[in-house]
């Protein structure tokens, strides 16, 4: 007993007092970004704390004998998964913010409490299970190299399981062109049927087409709306993508006061 | 001997399934095929004369029907003295009865279906009494009840016939249960049901389980015979075409009853309790027929509550121990020709009358229809028992035997078959003189005449047997002698003899005489309609003694009762609980479907809840 | 230090991000709640592997890393075409099995 702790004091506690700041620092600084992670608006900066947690924890890997983890973390996790959410956040609108009002009755607060229960669940059990078990240390399993180790393992024992997440992984990406694949029902729109759809219009006011925006206003930003011939702005000028982004300046703070100012 | 069965039942098969394409001659081959049974039967008949004694009884095993462990029962027929006679009865009777219906039934359309019937019933009626067992018996029991309700509603389109039809069939099922329940218990008493096996086993058998057979075979009779408790129906069958109720409600089938007691004789024998039984359902029933057959104005149920009274007698007679078996049966062949040609003549009035029934509207028909008439009066006399015709060698027989029980007993069954002689003599004399004598009450519209030769035949063999089979059954008890071996006649311990047989006769002659003349005299001028106001006795015998009205009340009404019950139970308690349940899971769903809101979120919550439950739960057991 | 700080560590951020996934409507950002869970699960498995003295642990984290990465490739394809067909990533707009 007493050598088995003085053997575990030799091989942890010797990189024990600089892992110990380490942890001490990062720790907290990695539940405090996760707990950003819940109460942040947009989802974008949701991204960036998880990418925060992510690196604290690839550090946390190296820092124990997990050298491969640790850069498979930075490499992969941050790097390509966290990216892969960024693509998917600036497709679906970067700016998109998320109203904290709960709108599920009685949603919330279980949520908290079970989430609770099962922080106090698992501390328990973890205290059961590790308190007269001292740890061993990777010293002697990463003799010949963390990463040697590791291959050892995997294309031995772990051979088959690899093949099935290898094939997993195929399933997966096919998965995903399946999914991201949209068919297209009917032939784009040229501009000869744009042309015959405005024409068959109820009211012939667009046959001419729309007016471009700019025109006869004070700027010929694509966010200004023209002028109509009696001052007024005219809305359908400007594209339907920034008027429903609501990126758009507000058509009656163009309006001429009058027509003479025109004449000048 | 089979071929018996076979045949009959064969040609009603095809003609009802060959259908219309046997309209033509559906009629004629029903005919030949019966009068074929005939002929096979006095074949057999003259063939058991080879032997002596018990040797005469012939059995011929038809194929293993029943074998499960111990108990076997083969479909065999026992052809033996007693199921002679009643082979003979039935197709002898029977042809006479298909050659008369050719012409009855001349104008119906369904003729081929009346006599794929009428076939049917011969081949179950033979399968009655050539069963070896109960079993069989039960079969052909069940047949002939199918058959009766068949002819019954045959003009099924008058509902009034459809629910007498349904009366009878009914009637008929109470008994049925009797039968089965008599031989479920001579199964569990003697393990077998077969006549041999029976009749083995009832001298070691308890008298308690005796006189439970007795009672539930008296049952069956009972109800196959239209005897008291179960005789209601029997008045209402006459709804069937008149041939119907020639053969089968007054010759053949509702005597299967006293076929019934007295194959069982072995079982009587030993129950004293059951013969009791036996001669008191007999003498209501002798009685009750009686006194319903005056207050009737229908000829034919007239002569319906009379074949309840006569058979009334036979039941009587069975229950006077050995020597009445034989009196019984020969009171059944002679009643069998008696009764079968008056209602053979009631149907050629009828048929002369455009289907009057109403004797009130009847009356010196005797010129119109000399034939009918003479025919109609030799029956007339067979069943007064004046002498020499059959009613006198069988019923005279009956009373003496009665008379002969000794003691009060002895004198109570005499007096009352006594009385119900002097009521018999008056109501036949009753339906003679309204029906063939008097001044004529017809309408003008009616044109009474006689019947055709294929009609008026058969009613001549018939009175011809009405008038010699007493004689020649009697004829130095040849009837009682070659029914010995069955009965077991010799066992006989005859009672003291009270009267002489001489003083007996001129009794009973002497009542038949006050009965007749008394109903001469008050039937000199006849009302065409019943008059109103009658005596208090009048009243009730129109009223069929109330019998509808005591069923009525004491059977259907709580039987009514208690399937509104019994159906508002069900709708209410079972089903209520049935609905209760749909009602309770119904209302739960309706909260826990509230649970399934759509929002993966809160499955999510769900599924985060159970599967800490599910850990803590682990946590606790393994802690 | 005691090495299972890294485990309560684990808990914590496992059980953060348990409750991302249940309060948060953004489906892209319950996903990366549910990464969070299994980066937590990785770090307990790095730290058994470091307790018992074994790489085992490392690679079990490793194919979880792979798995994940599966996970990823498919959940984001999923919105994706939520988005194109609802013009909206909340989970709570996808809604239509109720009643």
């Amino acid at each position: 007993m007493l050598h088995n702790s003085f053997h575990f004091a030799l091989t942890v506690g010797r990189t024990a007092t600089p892992e110990a700041v380490q942890f001490w620092i990062l720790a907290p600084l990695a539940v405090i970004a996760a707990l950003g992670i819940l109460v942040v608006k947009k989802a974008v900066h949701s991204a960036l704390l998880m990418a925060w947690v992510m690196v604290t924890l690839a550090i946390f890997y190296i820092a124990e004998d997990a050298l491969f983890l640790g850069i498979v973390q930075i490499v992969v996790y941050t790097g390509a998964v966290m990216m892969l959410f960024l693509f998917i956040l600036m497709l679906v609108g970067v700016d998109s913010s998320e109203s904290f009002v709960e709108n599920l009755k009685g949603q919330r607060i279980p949520s908290v409490l079970a989430a609770i229960g099962l922080g106090g669940l698992m501390v328990s059990l973890l205290g059961r299970a590790t308190i007269s078990a001292p740890a061993v240390g990777l010293k002697d399993a990463n003799s010949s190299g963390n990463v040697q180790g590791l291959a050892k393992l995997l294309f031995t024992q772990y051979v088959w399981a690899f093949e099935v997440v290898s094939a997993l992984l195929i399933t997966a990406a096919l998965g995903a062109m399946v999914l991201a694949h949209s068919q297209k029902i009917r032939s784009p729109f040229a501009q000869r049927d744009l042309s015959i759809a405005r024409f068959r219009k109820d009211s012939m006011a667009e046959a001419a087409g729309l007016p471009a925006p700019g025109v006869y206003a004070r700027h010929n930003a694509v966010d200004v709306p023209a002028l109509l011939p009696d001052g007024s702005p005219a809305p359908t000028s400007v594209s339907q993508t920034l008027r429903s982004r609501g990126d758009i300046i507000t058509s009656s703070g163009f309006a001429l006061e009058s027509i003479e100012e025109q004449e000048d | 001997m089979v071929y018996l069965i076979a045949l009959p039942l064969f040609s009603a098969g095809l003609l009802l399934l060959l259908g219309r394409i046997a309209d033509k001659w559906g009629h004629l081959l029903a005919t030949l095929v019966s009068a074929s049974t005939f002929g096979i039967g006095v074949a057999e008949f003259f063939a058991m004369h080879k032997h002596t004694g018990a040797n005469r009884a012939a059995t011929q095993k038809l194929f293993e029907w029943i074998s499960v462990g111990n108990f076997k029962v083969d479909a065999s027929l026992l052809l033996d003295q007693l199921s002679i006679c009643f082979v003979l009865l039935i197709t002898g009777v029977g042809t006479l009865i298909h050659i008369y219906s050719i012409a009855y039934m001349d104008h119906d359309k369904d003729r081929r279906r009346f006599f794929a019937y009428l076939n049917l019933f011969i081949a179950a009626m033979l399968l009655l009494v050539l069963g070896d067992s109960y079993l069989n018996l039960y079969v052909g029991w069940e047949g002939v009840g199918l058959a009766s309700y068949l002819l019954i509603g045959f003009w099924n389109q008058n509902p009034t016939y459809a629910v007498a039809a349904k009366k009878a069939f009914i009637a008929n099922r109470v008994g049925d249960v009797g039968l089965s329940l008599a031989i479920m218990i001579s199964f569990a008493q003697f393990g077998s049901v077969s006549f041999e096996g029976v009749k083995a086993g009832a001298p070691h058998a308890s008298p308690a389980a005796l006189t439970a057979i007795g009672a539930m075979l008296l049952l069956a009779a009972a109800g196959k015979s239209a005897q008291f408790p179960l005789q209601s129906w029997l008045g209402d069958a006459m709804a069937g075409p008149t041939p119907v109720s020639a053969l089968i409600h007054a010759a053949t089938m509702v005597t299967a009853g006293v076929y019934l007691i007295t194959r069982s004789n072995f079982i009587f024998d030993a129950s004293s309790t059951a013969r009791i039984l036996v001669v008191t359902v007999g003498t209501i029933t002798l009685l009750f027929g009686a006194i319903v057959g005056t207050a009737k104005d229908d000829i034919k149920k007239a002569l319906a509550a009379s074949t309840m009274s006569q058979i009334g007698y036979m039941i009587l007679a069975t229950g006077l121990g050995p020597v009445g078996y034989a009196f019984a049966i020969m009171h059944l062949l002679t009643h069998g020709f008696f009764k079968a040609g008056m209602f053979l003549g009631a149907g050629s009035v009828m048929h002369g009358m455009d289907d009057e029934v109403n004797m009130r509207k009847y009356g010196g028909l005797a010129k119109f229809m000399p034939i009918t008439a003479v025919t109609f009066g030799l029956g007339y006399l067979a069943i007064l028992g004046v002498p020499p015709f059959a009613g006198f060698y069988s019923k005279d027989k009956i009373i003496e035997t009665a008379f002969n029980q000794g003691g009060g007993k002895g004198i109570i069954l005499g007096g009352a078959a006594l009385l119900g002689a002097a009521i018999t003599a008056f109501y036949m004399t009753r339906v003679v003189v309204l029906t063939f004598a008097g001044a004529r009450r017809w309408k003008d519209g009616s044109h009474p005449h006689e019947s055709s030769v294929l009609m008026w035949g058969p009613m001549v063999v018939l009175a011809i047997g009405s008038v010699a089979s007493g004689f020649l059954l009697s004829m130095g008890s040849s009837l009682v002698n070659w029914l010995q071996p069955v009965v077991n006649a010799s066992h006989a311990t005859g009672g003291e003899e009270l009267m002489k047989p001489l003083v007996v006769s001129i009794l009973a002659l002497g009542v038949v005489l006050l009965g007749a003349g008394f109903a001469i005299t008050k039937y000199r001028t006849v009302p065409e309609v019943a008059p109103e106001k009658v005596s208090i006795f009048t009243k009730i015998a129109r009223k069929d003694i109330y019998q509808d009205v005591f069923n009525d009340a004491v059977l259907v009404k709580p039987g009514t009762t208690l399937t509104a019950g019994l159906v508002a139970t069900d709708h209410n308690v079972i089903d209520g609980a049935v609905r209760l349940v749909g009602w309770v899971i119904a209302e739960i769903s309706d909260v826990l479907r509230k649970i399934q809101n759509g929002y993966v979120r809160t499955y999510a919550l769900t599924m985060f809840a159970g599967v800490l439950i599910g850990a803590v739960i682990l946590w606790v057991v393994t802690a | 230090m005691d090495i299972s700080n890294y485990l309560y560590l684990s808990v914590i951020l496992f059980v953060i991000g348990a409750l991302g996934v249940l309060i948060r409507r953004n489906a892209i950002v319950i996903f990366m709640c549910i990464e969070l869970m299994l980066n937590a699960s990785n770090l307990a498995l790095v730290t058994f592997s470091r307790i018992n003295g074994n790489l085992d642990g490392q690679v079990a984290s490793f194919f979880t890393m792979v798995v994940a990465a599966c996970e990823v490739v498919v959940g984001l394809a999923i919105i994706v075409t939520i988005y194109r067909s609802r013009r909206s990533a909340s989970v709570d707009d996808a809604s239509l099995l109720k009643n």
